[in-house]
């Protein structure tokens, strides 16, 4: 019993050992870890949030807009919406942020309410800051302008 | 009870019999360092962060939720401590803080918010409070770090540029009217101004 206690853990040493050694080749890693599981590289530094306050282009008519600011510490509960403390419609004469649009104050029947929709209230779960960072995935997203251009052109040769 | 006070008056009026004058007056010197010397001590004592997160109910509540924010950990290191923002730091006005505090001692022996659950329903008047103190001086506690007059509004964000260029140089508003739960969490904010 005693033997095979022992062997077996000189196996596992051995096998630990062999998988430091050998790296895992990169072609074969289907994430963006680069690195095998069993070892810790050092994170790449954390990226800058943008916070230019400059509207960007939207990729897609229903695009819900990105936030062009730091949101750092900014609570949003049950309790308080730090959002809203701008964008919301009375308060953007204070602000002069652009208030949320008015389908933020419909509900699922189109009705309009006083108040922000409850199902709209999470504002990140749609809005988010962006960082100012290198694209680690290549994105083959075509805008439909470009698409229906492309169909014009060829439905004139 | 008169004659008692009036032999009292007597003793007080009537020179020493026993005591030289230069043990009374060094005397009387060396006990009033001694004195002021404790009644200091004890008061910064009490003016320590450590002192403050002593009771649960600062520790768990808002000293956890501080941990998160830029005033207790940031790039520079340069840390807000409890008193730093609660405790007016002129020596009479620190003085009436204290003594106003006298009715949190009271709160902790009752217990007034001993459960997280206490705590939470009394957050917007304790809150409230606070507000209004630092509403009534100018937010005195942030402006003894945060000096306007050293602000550079090239280094600002746009937005906090327009606002501080504006509203506060004018002092139509002061820090805490827009810079509401920065270090701490805000409570149900319905009905309060500019929310």
């Amino acid at each position: 019993m005693k033997t095979i206690k022992t062997l077996s853990a000189l196996a596992l040493m051995s096998f630990a050992l062999l998988g430091n050694a050998a790296s895992v080749p990169e072609d074969k890693i289907d994430t963006l870890r680069l690195a095998p599981l069993d070892s810790e590289p050092t994170p790449p530094a954390m990226q800058q949030v943008l916070n230019k306050d400059i509207k960007q282009a939207r990729s897609y008519p229903m695009q819900p807009p990105i936030i062009p600011h730091k949101i750092d510490g900014y609570q949003l509960d049950l309790k308080v919406n730090k959002c809203m403390s701008c964008h919301a419609r009375t308060r953007t004469g204070e602000s002069q942020a652009p208030m949320v649009s008015v389908t933020h104050y419909m509900d699922r029947e189109n009705n309009f309410l006083a108040e922000l929709s409850p199902r709209r209230y999470f504002c990140v779960q749609c809005h988010v800051p962006q960082l100012d960072a290198k694209i680690l995935v290549e994105n083959d997203f075509i805008d439909l302008d470009h698409l229906l251009k492309a169909e014009q052109t060829q439905a004139k040769h | 009870m008169r004659e008692k006070l009036a032999r009292i008056w007597q003793t007080l009026r009537k020179p020493s019999v026993h005591y030289s004058l230069g043990f009374l007056t060094l005397g009387g010197f060396v006990a009033g360092v001694i004195f002021w010397g404790g009644f200091n001590t004890a008061l910064e004592a009490t003016n320590q962060e450590a002192f403050c997160i002593g009771c649960h109910e600062m520790e768990n509540n808002v000293y956890e939720e501080l941990k998160t924010t830029i005033h207790f950990t940031n790039r520079s290191g340069v840390r807000a401590t409890c008193p730093d923002c609660h405790v007016p730091h002129n020596w009479t006005d620190k003085i009436a803080r204290k003594m106003q505090a006298s009715k949190e001692v009271w709160g902790k022996v009752f217990g007034t918010i001993n459960t997280r659950e206490k705590f939470e329903e009394k957050r917007r008047e304790l809150a409230e409070h606070e507000w209004a103190r630092l509403k009534a001086n100018d937010s005195l506690e942030c402006r003894n770090c945060h000096n306007f007059d050293y602000m550079d509004f090239t280094r600002q964000s746009k937005r906090a540029a327009e606002m501080h260029s504006t509203s506060l140089a004018s002092g139509e508003k002061t820090c805490i009217d827009c810079h509401k739960g920065i270090a701490h969490h805000l409570p149900d904010m319905s009905g309060v101004k500019g929310w």
